[in-house]
């Protein structure tokens, strides 16, 4: 199963298990999602419960929180991360915090999938990565998979999530990567990060698509005899730093990738708790590989712009040699 | 018109529309036109007016305990208390009302305490906590950004066959935001049970109406959302409660949306932290006194014997009474321990943020 059927996957079950469980967003419904995570379920479950809404963004957060307070399970979809800013009113002034304005009178669980981040050479606006803005905004949980089994498992658990969940959709490798699912209906946690490797010498942080060249890159390290930690982060707020800083404890030397830009990223927040509560840990100052603190470029430069194998590579042989 | 491209062309016309105004009692309370069937009981009229005196009390006192530093800025509703109460009054407890922040004669209506209302704007979340229907929105203070939920709110109820309605209120200067037309425009493609109330009160803070729109009415918004609209006189609390009786029906009836532009004035300040008198001159005021909404139906009602002095002074009495007891209730209400802030964050704090409640609960009291 690739990762988008099991986006797929996850969503049917959820409609067939909870008829509270309502989706929307544009081109969802008979043209089943420009990526297809929504194919066939139209047909299955009704233009009711798969609503294909106006194009308006907007609208789309905000009807999820409509439906949120009257007890329906909304997951929204918004067609690229380009498109989601029109929300951000909506995210930051309602979903996040309809809970905490109402004192618990009302929420908001409700799902807003997006597909993150660059590298399937899509038009100008369709390639941000700006998860670490999402992550700043209190009241929101932000998760992203790294597999078909965290996509199906995580996306379950954002549903039945009784708050606001923002789902970030790596499109790069919506298709790329293939695991086995068994669409069993389980959950896997929220707020809980996955050693997808153990080692000893050198701790590499990810989340979303990069993992996958984070994992390449502990590869090639084998072969050099460094032995890599890999963790996926999974859920970006709130993060499980204590996976993280445990890791560090052990090899005390770390490399944190991700695609979106450096500065204010989500790398920057990781690097601050360690320095807070792991200095002593530490054999090598922290290092980030991250996109650069550009306007992410058309495709012709897209594979310039993220982290390469390479510069994973490099940067842990330089955190490992540096005392 | 001679400038438009297409005069003088004789293209043939394909749609038409037209806009339509409801209004029954005029400012000296003579009957402009029959009344509708609910006005035939004046114990009906007596309610709203009883509503909208005690509104008005509650503001005024409102803006004096800003001013004498025990509450924070407050949005007053002074010369619109027949927008609020009207609206109200056409709807259901099981209704859900999206109000704005000016809208407190509709939360006394649907049973919000004025002592919540008074947290509220004392700067305490609790008083959205309040005692009206659990379903009801607290008032939205970004502009227009509530209709998207009322959308939401409404498909809830049509998905459901629940035959209940959402009633969203806005001022004038929400009609400017794309907010508003794009749950107006979802409303109209999906015939929800909603309907959408426009308090224009002609000015969004110092901005009139004319800046606002080139519209000549903001009525006639709901036609291109496929819907209709009318324009009712917002400071006859008769006109307002027909149209949102009629509106409200037709769509727990199956009918779909409605907009309604109930067309009535600002007589104070957009909040008490603005000084109007910048922005707008005192004649205009003065004149728009001579039109609001609480003489007109006094007038009426003296007229049909429903209503006199002694029971003016009865309500004035009664209004003072409530008000102060709510007062005193606000005032004696107890403050809460800071790490409260993260009691209703998420269903469960996460653990990630445990330690700063408990760093904030450890933090000696400045």
């Amino acid at each position: 199963m690739t990762l988008v059927e099991a986006v797929n996957a996850a969503l049917a079950r959820a409609l067939a298990d909870d008829s509270n469980v309502v989706l929307l967003g544009e081109d969802i419904g008979v043209n089943g999602g420009v990526f297809r995570a929504t194919i066939g379920l139209q047909q299955r479950f009704g233009r009711e419960r798969v609503v294909d809404t106006p194009l308006a963004e907007a609208l789309i957060g905000g009807l999820c929180v409509g439906m949120a307070a009257q007890g329906l399970k909304p997951v929204g979809e918004i067609q690229f991360m380009g498109f989601l800013y029109p929300c951000i009113d909506q995210l930051v002034n309602h979903a996040s915090r309809l809970r905490h304005r109402t004192q618990g009178r009302l929420s908001c669980p409700m799902v807003l999938r997006v597909p993150h981040g660059a590298g399937i050479r899509a038009p100008e606006h369709h390639s941000e990565s700006t998860e670490a803005m999402l992550a700043h905004i209190p009241g929101l949980r932000v998760v992203m998979p790294s597999s078909p089994e965290r996509a199906y498992g995580l996306l379950l658990a954002a549903i039945r999530d009784p708050d606001p969940v923002i789902f970030l959709e790596p499109t790069r490798i919506y298709r790329a990567v293939k695991g086995q699912v068994e669409d069993n209906g389980e959950a896997l946690p929220l707020d809980v990060a996955f050693v997808l490797r153990e080692g000893r010498d050198v701790t590499l942080i990810s989340w979303g698509a990069m993992v996958r060249e984070t994992m390449a890159a502990a590869d090639q390290l084998a072969a050099e005899h460094l032995d890599a930690e890999v963790i996926d982060l999974a859920t970006l707020k709130p993060y499980d730093a204590e996976t993280i800083l445990a890791s560090v404890a052990k090899t005390g030397r770390c490399v944190i990738v991700h695609e979106a830009a450096r500065t204010g990223g989500f790398g920057a927040e990781i690097a601050a708790s360690i320095a807070e509560r792991a200095l002593l840990s530490l054999l090598a100052p922290p290092v980030r590989i991250t996109g650069y603190d550009t306007v992410i470029p058309l495709p012709r430069l897209e594979q310039h712009y993220m982290p390469s194998v390479g510069r994973i590579v490099a940067a842990a042989r330089k955190v490992c040699q540096f005392s | 018109m001679s400038d438009q491209p297409t005069a003088g062309e004789e293209l043939p016309v394909i749609a038409r529309f037209e806009v339509r105004r409801r209004a029954y009692l005029a400012p000296d309370g003579t009957v402009a036109r029959s009344l509708p069937q609910f006005a035939a009981d004046t114990r009906v009229l007596v309610s709203l007016y009883r509503a909208m005196v005690l509104t008005r009390a509650f503001d005024l006192k409102a803006v004096s305990l800003q001013r004498t530093g025990r509450l924070g800025t407050y949005a007053p509703a002074l010369g619109q208390e027949a927008v609020a109460v009207g609206v109200a009054s056409a709807m259901l407890p099981e209704d859900v009302l999206l109000p704005s922040y000016r809208d407190n004669g509709a939360l006394l209506w649907r049973g919000v305490k004025m002592e919540e209302i008074l947290l509220f704007w004392g700067g305490d979340e609790r008083g959205n906590d309040s005692s009206g229907p659990a379903h009801d929105f607290p008032p939205c203070i970004p502009v227009g950004s509530q209709a998207p939920h009322a959308a939401g709110v409404a498909y809830a109820f049509k998905l459901r066959r629940e035959p209940r309605v959402a009633v969203c209120l806005f001022g004038d200067g929400a009609t400017s935001k794309g907010d508003l037309w794009e749950a107006m425009n979802f409303a109209g493609v999906w015939q929800l049970p909603v309907v959408f109330i426009a308090n224009n009160n002609q000015w969004a803070i110092s901005v009139p109406l004319r800046l606002q729109t080139a519209s000549a009415t903001l009525a006639q918004k709901a036609i291109a959302a496929g819907f209709s609209g009318e324009q009712v006189d917002g400071n006859d609390v008769i006109a307002v409660r027909a149209a949102a009786e009629r509106a409200v029906t037709a769509a727990r009836s199956g009918k779909g949306p409605f907009f309604i532009e109930a067309v009535t004035y600002r007589l104070g300040d957009h909040t008490t932290a603005d000084d109007a008198a910048r922005y707008r001159p005192p004649e205009e005021v003065q004149a728009h006194w001579k039109e609001e909404p609480f003489a007109r139906l006094r007038s009426y009602l003296v007229s049909q014997k429903a209503w006199g002095k002694s029971q003016e002074e009865e309500l004035a009495g009664e209004c003072q009474e409530r008000v102060e007891a709510a007062v005193d209730r606000y005032l004696a209400t107890g403050p809460r321990a800071p790490e409260t802030m993260f009691d209703h964050l998420y269903a469960e704090l996460p653990k990630a943020y445990r330690g700063q409640r408990d760093e904030l609960q450890g933090t000696p009291r400045a």
